[in-house]
This record gives C-alpha cells, structure tokens and sequence, in this order.
C-alpha cells in the first residue's frame, strides 16, 4: 500500500512505463518475432514495402491499440460500478449489461437489418442502458432485502436470459452467425481501428470527466446521506456515474464483444495499491486495465500456438478464481 | 378427513398419503398427458389428437413416419428431460437447504457440458459416443464436489455456495471455448452442436439411454427419501435419529448429478427448469420430499413440453432450441424468487 502523495506518483510514473513497454512487447512478440526496434519503426517512419512493418501496421497495431483502450475502459466502468452500487463484487459482466448490450446488438443486426459500426454502437449502449438501470433497480429493491450477493445472483439470471434470447435469434437467422460469434465470445483479433474509431470520441469524452470525479466519487462513498448532508446532489452523481459507465462498458462490448472480469480484479488491484481515495483509484485503475489487457493478450498468442486463445477465456481464466476469492474471504458481507 | 392412513403388514409398512397430493399429481398427470399428445399432434402438418391416439395404439398406419419416427420420441425425451431437470432441482433444494439451488444455477450444468465437450475432444473415435452421459455425469460430480468444497468455511452458506458456483461456471465455460478453439474443425462442430442444446433430431436410441440412466437415481430415492425431510431440520437432529448425514448428502447429489448430467448430456442446456419446478410443486403440496418428488417430475415435463411446442411451433418452419423459452419463463420468475423472500 503506497501511502505518500510522492510514492503513489512514482508508482503511477511505473505504471505508465509498463504499460508503453507492454504496448511494444504487443507490437514485437506474435508468430512472427519482431525486433523492439522495428515496432518503434513503424511509428516513426513508416515503410510499406517492409513486410514486417506490414505485419505490425495492419494487424498488431490495431490490436494494441484496442487492448489499450478497451482495458482503460471496462477497468473503470468496473470502478464506478462498483462505487455505485456499493457492492466490491459487481463488474459490468456479471451484472448482465455485457449480456445486454449483445443481445441488442444481434436484435439490430437480426430483425433491423442494420450493419454499421455506428448502429452497433448505439445499439450496444441500448442494451448497456436497459440492462444496468433494471440492475440498479433491483440493488436499491427494498431496504435490507437485498445484499450484494443477491444482485449479482440477479445479474446472473439477467445474463442467461439475454444469453439464450440471443441464441434463440442466431438459430433463427443464421446468416448473421458469423458476424456475431466474435461477440459472443470476445475476441481482439481481427477488428479494424475503425471499430475502435467509431467509438473512440465517447470513450474519450467519459475516461475524461472520470479524471475529474474521482473528489465526487469519493464524497458519494462515504454514504447518501453523508453526501447529501455535504450538499452534493446524489440524484445527479449516480446519473452521471451511471451514463459514463454504459458508454464505456456498452462502447468496450461494440468493439471487442463479452470480455469478462476486467472491470472486477482491476479496481481491487488499484485499491491495493492506494487506498480508498478515487482521485488516485480512478488513473491507477485505468492504467492497470490497460496493462492486464495487452498482456492477457500477448499470452493469448503464445499458449496454443500457432492458434489463439479467445481473449475472453483468457480473461476468465485469470478473473475466475479471484472471484472465487472473493466471494471465499465474504468480501460482499454488508 | 385430510389423510388416508394405510398399515400394512403390522405397521411394518405404514404410511400417510394427504388427499390434496393425490388430487394434485393427478391433475399434473393430466396436464402432461395432455400435453405430451398436443407435442404428437402440432407441427409442419396438424393430425389430430384422435389420429394420433389411433396411430400409436396400432389402428391405423396412416401417420407412422411423422408421429413415430419424428414426434414421439422427441415428445417423450421432453418428458424425460423436464422431470429429470425438476428432480435434480428439487434433490439440490432440499440437501443444500436452499430455494435458489438448481443445477444450473450452481455450476453443475457447465461441469456436465466441460466433461462432455472433453469427452467429445479427445474420446472420438477411441470410445463409443453412448459413454457421453457417463462423461457429462463424472464432470457434473467433479464440479459439484469442488464447488462444496470451496464454499466449505465451518459449514456452507447457501448464498456463499451460489456465488462460487458462479465463478466455477464462468471458468468452465470459458474452459469448453478454449476447447471448441483448440480441438478441430470436425469436432468443434460436433460439439457445438450439442452445446446449443435443443431437442432437435431426437432419435429412439437417445429417449433409451436417457429412461435407463433416469432409472438409477429412483432406487436410492425411494428407499432413503424420507431421510430427507429430517435431515432439513438440521444435521445435529437428523445424526442423533440415526442418519448419517454425510453419506446421505453425498448419496443424493450423486442422484441430482446424474439427473442433471444425463439431461445436460441429451438435450443440452436447459436452463431454470430445476429452478423452477420444485417451487411450483411446493405451493400445491407441503414439504415432504417424497410426495414431492412425482409432482415436481410431472411440473419438470409440463415446463419443457410447453417450451418445446412453442420452439418446434412458433417460428415453422424454424426449430428454436428449448432452452430460450425456458429461460424466457424462468428468468423474470427467478429474480421474482431473490426479492419476494425478505428473510433469507
């Protein structure tokens, strides 16, 4: 636990250094080895003739820079989820929002007829949106009625519903099965920088404001009615929390489909290093997303090579037992 | 009079049978006769429940391809599969002492579908696919032990032992993914299909060998069910009549993961049946197990009829696997279930 405001800077400082040079190890390491040098190559002065630049521009780069992105985004939507809900097991998959956002997404793409990035996107915060307010609505259900476990018992019954309406839709229209199993099971490979670019203006625009909650946030742990009596307008937080986490966990399921457990380890990890206070919780975690992505990433490459392991099992893999972890050690007694 | 006492053999054998139970199964029994001729009689083509009647009892010929052939079976594996599932529920509901254990719920499906996409992986061509079962049964047992084991902390909280069979099922599906990546293109299709699970394709050979693993639980149900309701009262009570507690929850998870495995292994992933079943039947009769144990196969069946009718029916000439309109039923019933109990 970094207690200092200088020790918690340099650990950010070393942070920020592994997450660069995970982002090269993302550019060099693959079926094909690539010198550091090059990858930084390719950055510098790009050479289209050079296959190997080739390799590392056309598909390594975009993924390093979806994995980037991506881990920033369902790290912090695990965050804030977590804050609002007041709740350390809850995380955007296991509250049934990524099950959402899917099954909106195949609805659009099966009985709209819509095939545009930016429908999908649009879509999949739909389903982000109805899926989280009927959770939220379950986890302020009555007054002691209802724990933490409760509402992730509940989020799981969400997700199987909209899990199975989902393979109900695919069997129905099996023309659209090939565009919809990356979602279903969550991959990095393969996706253009144009997916990412057609959600990247929002995600930016929510990772911003949530460089300035973290003071908010803070105040809104402490308990409503600590909050209210400190005037802050609890009604207006829990919105605003509630909008940035259905554009980065909806934006993140549009582009990379169901990555599991990231909005859940991270904000422990982070809360390890630093404590309680969200101005440090907040970067901390979208750092540590960023990292743990790229890095389940690279070893996705390597496990059963020359194929690739779905980065959503990698992610489940790893998330799995902390959550068994979790639940063990009773983290979720109110 | 609410009870007919029967003595038999100077009160070796004697029992009390609740007259609102025997009014109940019967109604239930109805209800899955009915049921199970309207499965024969709807589809591409409608033959009339009296046609149907006729073709099966041997009068007439006229219909042997489309009833026998493609409803019967997959009508009567419906019915296998509902009370099996219903079964399994109610067994888990009653040893783990908790109305939101099922075995979907707590992980033992997805140990069932990670032993069969395992045996399906490496055993094609080595063993016979008839030994499927028996891989979703060890698979659904190896991760029920585990899951009792983890949620083991000076005893099991319900709510604790869901949770971890959360997490376990997360890992073991992601598990059958790494395998559907790994193993190839044959296999993955092969297993795939069986994955999404719908009654689709049912033949004679699969409503077989599901009856005669469904037989095996029955036994132990029957002798040692009424053990059951003691041990509910607790496990110092249920030791100091004589029972030995342990034995006897291992004993009839067994018989719950054979149910379960066996239905996971025939049809798939059905989900909220186990869930749902036991609960139903508890509203029309009290709490003895083995009263409940008919009426909770009979609700099991009349849910996976009624799911399986409108998949085969609803979208002609499409067949939509089963589970979606079980889980359509049984998700907003389940979350009903977490909230209107406040004393849990």
């Amino acid at each position: 636990m970094l207690k200092s405001r200088f020790s918690k800077s340099f650990g950010f400082i070393l942070l920020v250094l592994l997450v660069i040079s995970l982002f090269f190890c993302s550019l060099a390491m693959g079926q094909t080895t690539i010198s550091f040098k090059l990858a930084l190559e390719v950055l510098t002065n790009y050479d289209p003739s050079n296959t190997e630049h080739l390799v590392v521009a056309t598909s390594r780069l975009s993924r390093a820079v979806i994995a980037l992105c991506i881990g920033m985004s369902l790290a912090i939507a695990g965050v804030l989820i977590q804050a609002l809900t007041r709740n350390p097991l809850a995380s955007p998959d296991l509250l049934g929002i990524n099950a959402g956002a899917i099954f909106f997404i195949v609805f659009a793409i099966t009985w709209l007829n819509i095939h545009s990035l930016v429908g999908y996107m649009w879509f999949a915060f739909l389903g982000a949106a109805i899926s989280g307010f009927s959770v939220f609505l379950l986890s302020n259900f009555g007054r002691d009625g209802v724990t933490p476990l409760k509402v992730i018992i509940a989020g799981t019954a969400l997700s199987a519903l909209f899990m199975s309406f989902t393979q109900g839709m695919l069997v129905i229209d099996e023309q659209s099965m090939q565009t919809v199993l990356f979602w279903l099971a969550g991959s990095i490979a393969g996706r253009d920088l144009d997916m990412l670019f057609s959600v990247l203006p929002l995600l930016i625009l929510a990772l911003i404001i949530c460089l300035f909650l973290g003071k908010s946030v803070n105040v809104f742990s402490a308990g409503e009615d600590i909050a209210k009596s400190l005037g802050q307008n609890v009604v207006l937080i829990k919105l605003l929390i509630g909008l940035i986490i259905i554009i980065l966990a909806g934006g993140s399921v549009a582009v990379v489909g169901s990555v599991g457990f990231i909005g859940l380890i991270v904000p422990h990890m982070a809360k390890a290093l630093v404590g309680i206070d969200y101005r440090w919780i907040i970067p901390y975690s979208a750092l540590i997303g960023s990292a743990l992505l790229i890095a389940a990433d690279v070893a996705a490459r390597f496990i059963i090579s020359p194929m690739e392991v779905p980065i959503g099992v990698m992610t489940a893999f790893i998330g799995g037992p902390f959550f068994i972890y979790l639940a063990k050690k009773g983290v979720a007694k109110q | 009079m609410k009870y007919w006492t029967i003595r038999l053999f100077k009160e070796r054998i004697s029992l009390q049978i609740n007259r609102r139970w025997v009014v109940a199964v019967a109604i239930s029994g109805l209800l899955v006769f009915s049921l199970f001729i309207l499965n024969l009689s709807a589809g591409s083509s409608w033959i009339s429940p009296l046609n149907v009647l006729s073709q099966i009892f041997g009068y007439t010929d006229e219909y042997a391809f489309v009833v026998e052939t493609l409803r019967l079976p997959r009508a009567l594996l419906a019915l296998l599969v509902g009370a099996a599932l219903g079964v399994s529920g109610l067994i888990l509901q009653s040893i783990i002492r908790n109305p939101l254990a099922s075995p979907d719920i707590i992980g033992i499906t997805s140990g069932a579908s990670f032993g069969a996409v395992l045996f399906i992986s490496l055993g094609t061509g080595v063993f016979s696919m008839s030994y499927l079962p028996f891989a979703a049964i060890v698979g659904g047992f190896i991760t029920a032990i585990i899951i009792y084991l983890l949620s083991w902390n000076k005893g099991v909280t319900p709510i604790r032992l869901v949770l971890i069979g959360i997490g376990i099922s997360a890992i073991l599906k992601a598990g059958v993914t790494f395998m559907l990546v790994y193993s190839d293109t044959y296999i993955t299709s092969k297993a795939y299909i069986w994955l999404t699970g719908s009654l689709y394709a049912t033949k004679w050979s699969d409503v077989t060998s599901m009856f005669y693993w469904m037989l095996i639980p029955l036994p132990i149900l029957l002798v040692l069910g009424r053990t059951l309701n003691v041990s509910e009262l607790g496990d110092d009570l249920a030791t100091s009549v004589g029972i030995n507690v342990q034995v006897q929850r291992l004993l009839f998870l067994l018989c719950s993961v054979i149910l379960a495995g066996t239905a996971a292994a025939h049809a798939g992933g059905i989900e909220f049946v186990g869930l749902m079943a036991p609960h139903i039947a508890r509203k029309f009769v009290g709490r003895s197990f083995v009263g409940l144990v008919p009426l909770t196969a009979c609700i099991g069946a009349t849910l996976v009829l009624v799911a399986d009718l409108i998949a085969r029916t609803a979208f002609l000439p499409l067949d939509i696997p089963t589970g979606v309109f079980t889980a359509a039923i049984g998700a907003p019933f389940f979350i009903y279930l977490l909230f209107s109990n406040r004393n849990r």
